[in-house]
C-alpha cells in the first residue's frame, strides 16, 4: 500500500517536474482582446512581453526625402523607362533609391542594374523588379478588399532583403535530423513550422495558394457521406489554417466561431478579409510569381525547380495587420503611378 | 420515508464543524446541519437567479438558456446583473454551495467515525470548477474568462477555448487528464466486470470469492491490485483526472499563450540532437 502511494507521489512529481522545467512557459499578465459575444471565448490572449519582440520586427522605416512632381518625365530624362515612366525624374530617382534601400541595402543599384549602363537589360534581377512593381500597383488596385486603403510596399515584403524571408516553394520531403529511418513521411508527421509544428501535412500551399483546389472540407450536412472530403483533404486544410494562424498571431477565434467553422454568418468579419487574401495569394502566385520562373536562375529555384513563391506570411510576418497596419503605402504615392501593362 | 432498521445506528450527534447542536438534527432521511442550510439558501438562491437571466434571455428552450459571464472590458469588476452580473453572483452562489456540501460531507464523515476521502474527493471537482471560474479569470485579468452559464453555450467555449491554443490535444496537461478519464472508465470497467461476474454465477453454482478475482486479474494481466487495492486506485485515477483537467485549463492562457503544438519544441530543442 506505501508503495502505490509512494508511486503516486514519483509520478505526480516526476511529471510536474518534467512539466515546470521544460523550455518556453509564459507567465501573466496577459492582455486579452474580445471578439464575439462575452462569454464565447472567441478572444485573443496574447503575452505582452511577446508582443514586443514582434512589433520590434515590424516597423516602417523612416520617410525620408519627398521628391518633386514636376518638371520632365523620367521617360524623357532616361532611356528605356519601361513602367515609371509617368515619374517626375526627381520621383524617378528617390523611389530607384528607396528601392535598394527595401531590398537590396547592402548589394546596392548593382543588384539589379549595370551600372556602366543602367539602362541596360539582361539581369534577370531588373526584369523580375520590374515585374514586382506592375504586381505591387496591382494588388494596392485590385485586391483593396484585402489590403484596403492600407496598401503595400516593396518592403510589406522585402524587409531590406533581396529575396523575402517568408516563402515558400514545393516541399514534398523535408530534410530530417540522423536520416529517414526507412520512416516515409507521406508529406507530413513531422513538426512543421509553416503548420505550426504540428503533423498535419507541410506542404498546404503547393494545392491551395498556387493550385487553385477547394480550402473548405466541412459538409453542410450531418454525417459524413459518400463524395466528401477525405482526411488527407481535410488534414491539409488544417495545414494550412495553421499557416494563417501562424503568419498573422493569431489563433482560429480570430476568424472562426469554432462550433461553425464554414458558417459565414457566425464568423467574425476578419473572415472575409482573409477569405479575399486566399483569391489575392493565387492571383499574385499565379499571374505574377510562376510566370517568372524561366527568368530565374537555377540557384534561386527550389529543390523541384520552381520559383519561390508568396503566402500569407511573406506579408504579415507575425502580425495580423502587415507592418502593424502602418500607412506606408501614402508616403510613397509614385509606387501606384507604375503602369500595368496587363 | 419508513426508517431502515440500520438508519438509526447512523444518527449519530456531534461532530459538526459550526453551529454545535444547533443544526444537529434531520429531516426525514436527511441531516441538515450549519452546512445543510447554507447547502439550500446558495442552491435556491443560484437556481432563482438562473431562472431570472433565462426570463432576461430569448429563449426557454433548456439547451440554449444561456447565462454568460461579462465583457472582458468590465475586468475583474463587478458588472451590471443584465450584462454578466447574474453570472458573477450566480458563480458566488455556486462556489457556496458546493463547498457547502463538502463541508456537510466532512461533518457526516466525522460522524461516522470515516476518513474524509469523500469531501476529499468531491474538494477536487470543486477545484476544477474554481480554476475554471475565479482562479483562471484572475490570472487573465477578467472574469469574462469563465464560461457561461448553458447546455450549449459552455460546449461553444469549450470548442472556442480549445481552438484558441490552435489544437488542445497537444497541451500535455490535457494529455494526462484524458489518459486519466479513459483508465479511471477502462479500471471501472474492468473491476465492474469481475464483481458482476463473481457475483452473478450460473444456477447452481456459489458466488466467488476474492481470491477467485484475484486468480482471475493474475492470469488475465498478471497482477491483481486486491479488494481494497482497487478502490484505491479507483480514486487516485479519477481524482487525477480531474486534478489534471484543472491543470490543463490554468496554463491555457495564463502561462501559455501560443498554439499548444509549439509547446513541444523544447523536444526538438533537447539538445541531443537539435
Amino acid at each position: 500500500m506505501n508503495i502505490v502511494y509512494w508511486a503516486a507521489a514519483a509520478l505526480f512529481g516526476g511529471l510536474g517536474a518534467f512539466m515546470v522545467f521544460t523550455a518556453g512557459w509564459e507567465f501573466p499578465p496577459m492582455e486579452a482582446e474580445q471578439i464575439g459575444y462575452r462569454g464565447v471565448a472567441m478572444e485573443q490572449v496574447t503575452n505582452p512581453r511577446i508582443l514586443e519582440k514582434i512589433e520590434a520586427r515590424n516597423q516602417v522605416p523612416e520617410v525620408g526625402y519627398q521628391p518633386e512632381p514636376g518638371g520632365p518625365r523620367a521617360s524623357e530624362v532616361y532611356e528605356n523607362v519601361q513602367v515609371l515612366g509617368d515619374l517626375s525624374e526627381d520621383q524617378f530617382n528617390t523611389l530607384m533609391v528607396n528601392i535598394t534601400q527595401w531590398v537590396s541595402p547592402d548589394e546596392g543599384c548593382a543588384y539589379c542594374h549595370n551600372e556602366e549602363n543602367m539602362a541596360e537589360e539582361g539581369m534577370y534581377t531588373k526584369t523580375v523588379a520590374r515585374r514586382m512593381l506592375q504586381m505591387n500597383a496591382a494588388i494596392n488596385k485590385e485586391w483593396q478588399d484585402h489590403v484596403k486603403d492600407t496598401g503595400v510596399t516593396c518592403y510589406t515584403c522585402h524587409r531590406g532583403q533581396p529575396v523575402p524571408s517568408e516563402v515558400w516553394f514545393r516541399n514534398s520531403s523535408p530534410v530530417m535530423a540522423g536520416g529517414r529511418l526507412g520512416v516515409e513521411t507521406l508529406g507530413q508527421n513531422v513538426a512543421a513550422t509553416p503548420v505550426g509544428y504540428t503533423s498535419l501535412p507541410f506542404d498546404p500551399f503547393s494545392d491551395y495558394l498556387s493550385g487553385t483546389d477547394p480550402i473548405r472540407v466541412i459538409p453542410e450536412h450531418a454525417l459524413a457521406r459518400p463524395g466528401g472530403a477525405s482526411i488527407q483533404q481535410t488534414e491539409k486544410t488544417y495545414g494550412l489554417m495553421m499557416h494563417f494562424s501562424g503568419s498573422l498571431g493569431v489563433n482560429c477565434t480570430y476568424c472562426h466561431n469554432s462550433r461553425a467553422f464554414v458558417g459565414w454568418s457566425q464568423s467574425p468579419p476578419a473572415r472575409a478579409t482573409a477569405w479575399y487574401g486566399i483569391q489575392m495569394v493565387r492571383d499574385v502566385n499565379g499571374k505574377y510569381i510562376v510566370p517568372l520562373t524561366p527568368v530565374f536562375p537555377a540557384n534561386r529555384l527550389g529543390p523541384h525547380g520552381d520559383v519561390a513563391k508568396v503566402n500569407c506570411a511573406t506579408c504579415h510576418q507575425g502580425v495580423n495587420k502587415p507592418l502593424l497596419g502602418a500607412q506606408m503605402l501614402k508616403d510613397y504615392p509614385e509606387l501606384n503611378a507604375v503602369k500595368v501593362s496587363d | 420515508m419508513a426508517l431502515l432498521n440500520f438508519e438509526r445506528k447512523y444518527r449519530v450527534r456531534g461532530g459538526t464543524l459550526i453551529g454545535g447542536d444547533l443544526f444537529d438534527f434531520w429531516v426525514g432521511p436527511f441531516y441538515v446541519g450549519f452546512f445543510g442550510v447554507t447547502t439550500v439558501f446558495f442552491s435556491v438562491l443560484g437556481t432563482l437567479l438562473i431562472l431570472w437571466g433565462a426570463a432576461l434571455g430569448p429563449t426557454w428552450n433548456p439547451w440554449t438558456i444561456n447565462i454568460a459571464p461579462p465583457d472582458l472590458s468590465y475586468g475583474l469588476a463587478l458588472a451590471p446583473m443584465r450584462e454578466g452580473g447574474l453570472w458573477q453572483i450566480i458563480t458566488i452562489c455556486a462556489i457556496g454551495a458546493f463547498g457547502s456540501w463538502a463541508l456537510r460531507q466532512v461533518e457526516i464523515s466525522r460522524k461516522l467515525g470515516m476518513g474524509l476521502h469523500i469531501p476529499f474527493a468531491f474538494s477536487v471537482a470543486i477545484f476544477a470548477y474554481i480554476t475554471l471560474v475565479v482562479i483562471r479569470p484572475l490570472l487573465l485579468g477578467a472574469w469574462g474568462h469563465g464560461f457561461p452559464y448553458g447546455i450549449f453555450s459552455h460546449l461553444d467555449w469549450v470548442s472556442n477555448v480549445g481552438y484558441q491554443y490552435l489544437h488542445f490535444h497537444y497541451n500535455p496537461a490535457h494529455m494526462l487528464a484524458v489518459s486519466f478519464f479513459f483508465i479511471t472508465t477502462f479500471a471501472l470497467s474492468l473491476h465492474g466486470g469481475v464483481i458482476l461476474s463473481a457475483c452473478n454465477p450460473k444456477p447452481g453454482e456459489t458466488v466467488r470469492n476474492a481470491e477467485h478475482e484475484n486468480t482471475f486479474f493474475r492470469d488475465f494481466i498478471s497482477y491483481s491490485i486486491g479488494a481494497l487495492g482497487i478502490h484505491r486506485l479507483g480514486l487516485f485515477l479519477a481524482l487525477s483526472a480531474g486534478f489534471w483537467s484543472a491543470v490543463c485549463i490554468v496554463i491555457s492562457g495564463p502561462f501559455w499563450t501560443r498554439g499548444w503544438p509549439e509547446w513541444w519544441n523544447w523536444w526538438l530543442d533537447l539538445p541531443i540532437w537539435r
